[in-house]
């Protein structure tokens, strides 16, 4: 095997993941609100909740089909490209994922039919517990491949036998406290993308001065949401910020920008890390903050990047860079959320266009939040594929050459680039049309509606202009 | 257990061929429809299913992975382009289903063009793995040493097309049984050449096993029990001629998911016990007990037949034909 195939698989296998990553955030989310709204619009009858959900279940449909077809690349790519790895934790990880698929991704295939296509096909009762099983599903997914890579992350319950990691404690694997930190990090991650989306589209239509009982819906509901789920994400950033001090300390000295033991520790707020001179160019630092953060003290030690081999060492600059945008993107979010809740209970949100605006604009937060944190991750966890037991450079298939590599990268390169573009001007069209000129509401008690019919294109295409 | 596993591997294998294989078909059959009505009929008869459909793929796949992550590692990796290519057919055929309906008429064709291409890529590319596993790959001390281009050989490109065939055959008997009038007249007149073409293929497939590898044979002979397989095969394509002329619309789609089957399990039988033919076995793939046990406490004993639940109430709810104005999403 030659270095390059190393890094083109690496480059592939993140790029991928980080494409997939985009539509779960979006739909584990979703699935949630078109869960409410439906349970609404069955206690309510009131139309309002109806147009909403038909509107967001188009969009829905879309994201989701991109999910899907991504996600089922990413279950491939353990063997083609990480064959050892594949191999020698097949027995802990072959499992878990099999898990994920029997329990969650069977579950959202075969209601998701039903959702986008059985409206009139089944009672109101059934067409409510299909959206459910849904949403469900989404939840159950996050839920098995945190554990997956939290086992990569921090490896438990097993023992090492002829090249193979043989389990031998399952409830370890499952149970352990970094998975309980780290699937509500993300899970939330996801509802608060949905809830941004949302209040965005609100925020969006209230500019535009059209789509008024809904964008009220959607800015409340959105906003409030957020409001409160923000702050449980920051404390759970922290916790998960503790497992990685407990069980990574090179990952942590990363992120932190620490090259030296420090006693009590500075925290870098930002610099520029430089690992040839070991230090940090243009740092401004607040002196004894690092311990209070990592180790709620005022007189810790905490270890620096020196004390690691270099060859032992992640890289630097990206878990520093990253780390610190995600938690920009989670402060911002914390303002809006907050701010305009406020703004909302008042009753001064409509009129004020400047706080529209930074909801209508904030909606990319959640997903940038959600990309720099899995980098922090993945990348901090280098040179690791399982942390301190198998490197990444022994984890890749030996014989794979870097022309075909290359010739992979390069395909999935193209395909994506081409499907995420008309994805997202499909998606972008849907939400311009907005719920109102989507959906006509059919008259009361007439029960089957054809939402996807009044939803041709040429209609879009004359409302949208 | 390890039993447990090989066979729940091979009935998803199965599914996944008959469920996958008749939307595929209908992929590539799509290219010889006549008018946008057709197509349109034609994708509702699959759009509420296909996701479903897809995932059998991912479920053998992770108990591939879970049960024989030897096997799993091994074959993923040898067929590294095929598979990637594989996959890049299913996403340009998957995201066909939901964008179609988005784009402006006159750039529709953009997504008819990626389901009929992505439909036939990805069936070509299975066809070539099974193939290639059939000629039989390099292997020295137990690991793979044929490359990346290992699999590739005038065979596997043969049992490529061979599979596009047999899964528009599929696809062929699934509109008769879905469709009305125009759509089910179109399918069923290709029925015929599309069956003739698989029997031909399926014969030199078997054929060729048997000159190559000789302990096929004498298992064959040592075990005349195990001809019911091909037997059944037979019977099914009996029926199929049958519910052919007699215009029956039922029929077809199980007696060609019978012949499926039935030459899946000839092609498993003539290599057991080995899971990768000739260089590894069932039990020197299988992993340790404890993945194995873990695995059919949950979801081999209690989630698969609740799995197995739900796809059919899936099915059931898209029962019956597809009219011109039912269906549509
Ligand atoms: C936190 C969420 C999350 C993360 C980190 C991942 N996924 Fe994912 N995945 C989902 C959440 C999800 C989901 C919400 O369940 C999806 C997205 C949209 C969808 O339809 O289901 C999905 C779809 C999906 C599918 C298709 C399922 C089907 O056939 O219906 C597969 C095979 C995978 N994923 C596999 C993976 C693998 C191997 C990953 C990591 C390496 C991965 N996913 C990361
Ligand atoms: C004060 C705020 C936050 C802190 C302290 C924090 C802390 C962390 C840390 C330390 C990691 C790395 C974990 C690891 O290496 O495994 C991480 C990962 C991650 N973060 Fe955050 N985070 C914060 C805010 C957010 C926000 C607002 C979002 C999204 C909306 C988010 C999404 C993620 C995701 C998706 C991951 C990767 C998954 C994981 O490793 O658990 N984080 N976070
Ligand atoms: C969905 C969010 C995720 C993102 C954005 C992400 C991102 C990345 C990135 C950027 C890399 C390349 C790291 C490098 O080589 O420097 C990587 C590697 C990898 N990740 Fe993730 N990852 C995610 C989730 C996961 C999950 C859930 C798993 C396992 C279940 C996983 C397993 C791997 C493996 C096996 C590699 C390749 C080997 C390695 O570099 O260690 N990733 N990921």
């Amino acid at each position: 095997m030659d270095a390059t195939a190393l890094l083109l698989s690496r480059i592939q296998f993140g790029f991928t993941i980080s494409f997939h990553i985009i539509f779960p955030a979006f739909t584990i989310g979703l699935a949630a609100w078109l869960t409410v709204l439906e349970a609404m619009h069955m206690r309510t009858g009131r139309p309002v909740y109806q147009a909403l959900f038909e509107f967001w279940l188009k969009i829905f449909g879309v994201a989701f089909g991109m999910g899907v077809v991504s996600g089922v690349v990413m279950g491939f790519q353990f063997g083609t490209n990480w064959s050892v790895l594949a191999k020698m934790s097949g027995p802990i990880q072959g499992p878990l994922l099999s898990y994920e698929t029997f329990t969650a991704f069977m579950l959202e295939a075969s209601f998701f039919g039903v959702l986008v296509f059985g409206r009139k096909r089944v009672p109101p009762w059934f067409y409510l517990f299909s959206t459910a099983m849904v949403s469900l599903g989404t939840t159950l997914s996050a839920f098995w491949i945190m554990v997956n890579n939290s086992w990569m992350q921090v490896p438990v319950g097993y023992v090492l036998q002829n090249g193979y990691f043989v389990p031998d404690d399952w409830t370890k694997i499952i149970f352990n406290s970094v998975v309980w930190s780290r699937f509500p990090h993300m899970l939330l991650a996801a509802y608060l993308t949905g809830t941004f989306c949302v209040a965005a589209t609100g925020a969006w239509y209230v500019l535009r001065g059209d789509n008024y009982a809904e964008s009220r819906v959607m800015l409340r509901m959105g906003l409030f949401l957020a409001a409160l789920l923000i702050p449980a994400q920051l404390v759970f950033g922290h916790l998960v910020g503790d497992y990685v001090h407990d069980y990574q300390p090179a990952k942590f000295a990363a992120i932190e920008g620490r090259w030296h033991d420090e006693r009590p520790a500075s925290e870098v707020l930002i610099g520029l890390p430089d690992p040839a001179t070991e230090s940090n160019k243009y740092e401004i630092k607040v002196p004894i903050l690092g311990s209070v953060i990592a180790s709620s003290s005022l007189t810790s030690q905490e270890v620096g990047l020196a004390d690691f081999a270099p060859q032992d060492r992640p890289p630097v600059l990206i878990p520093f860079v990253t780390f610190r945008i995600m938690v920009g993107c989670g402060l911002i979010m914390l303002a809006i959320a907050w701010f305009g809740s406020y703004l909302s209970i008042k009753r001064r949100l409509r009129r004020n266009r400047l706080m529209l605006w930074a909801i209508f604009l904030s909606f990319p937060l959640p997903f940038i939040a959600i990309l720099t944190g899995w980098y922090v991750a993945e990348v901090g966890r280098q040179p690791w594929a399982i942390y301190g037991l198998l490197r990444t450079a022994d984890a890749v298939t030996p014989f794979l050459t870097a022309p075909a590599a290359l010739t992979s990268l390069l395909l999935f390169g193209a395909v994506y680039l081409f499907i995420f573009s008309f994805g997202t001007f499909y998606i972008y069209r849907l939400l311009r049309t907005g719920p109102t000129r989507l959906v006509v509401e059919p008259p009361h008690g007439a029960s089957p509606n054809r939402p996807m019919s009044l939803a041709d294109p040429e209609l879009i295409q004359s409302a949208g202009e | 257990m390890i039993l447990f596993w090989v066979a729940l591997l091979a009935i998803s294998i199965s599914i996944y061929l008959l469920l996958d294989g008749f939307d595929l078909g209908v992929g590539m059959l799509f290219a010889l429809a006549r008018s946008e009505a057709d197509r349109d009929t034609m994708l509702d008869t699959v759009a509420p299913v296909w996701d479903g459909n897809e995932t059998w793929l991912v479920v053998a796949g992770v108990i591939l992975w879970g049960a024989f992550p030897l096997v799993y590692a091994t074959l993923l990796s040898a067929f590294y382009l095929p598979v990637i290519i594989m996959l890049l057919g299913l996403i340009l055929r998957g995201v066909a289903f939901e964008f179609r309906h988005r784009a402006a008429p006159k750039f529709r064709w953009i997504w008819d063009v990626s389901f009929v291409g992505g439909s036939f890529a990805a069936s070509f590319m299975q066809g070539v793995t099974v193939g290639a596993l059939v000629q039989g790959l390099k292997f020295a001390d137990g690991v793979y040493v044929g490359g990346v281009l290992g699999w590739l050989s005038p065979f596997s490109l043969l049992c490529g097309i061979g599979l596009c065939l047999g899964y528009a055959l599929l696809g062929a008997s699934w509109l008769v049984q879905k469709c009305e009038s125009g759509v089910r007249d179109t399918a069923r007149r290709q029925i015929p050449g599309l069956a003739l073409a698989v029997l031909a293929f399926l014969i030199i497939v078997f054929a060729h096993a048997l000159i190559e590898n000789l302990p096929i044979m004498h298992r064959w002979l040592d075990r005349p029990y195990l001809f019911v397989f091909p037997a059944v095969g037979a019977v099914a394509a009996v029926v199929l001629a049958t519910s052919i002329l007699h215009h029956n619309d039922r029929w077809p789609f199980a007696a060609v998911a019978v012949i499926f089957v039935a030459a899946f399990g000839t092609l498993a039988l003539s290599f057991w016990p080995y899971m990768i033919p000739f260089a590894i076995t069932i039990d020197e793939a299988a992993a340790p007990h404890a993945s194995l046990a873990f695995m059919f406490w949950g979801e081999g004993l209690f989630v698969f037949p609740l799995m197995v639940l739900y796809v059919a109430i899936g099915y059931r709810v898209f029962r019956g034909k597809v009219g011109g104005t039912a269906g549509h999403h």
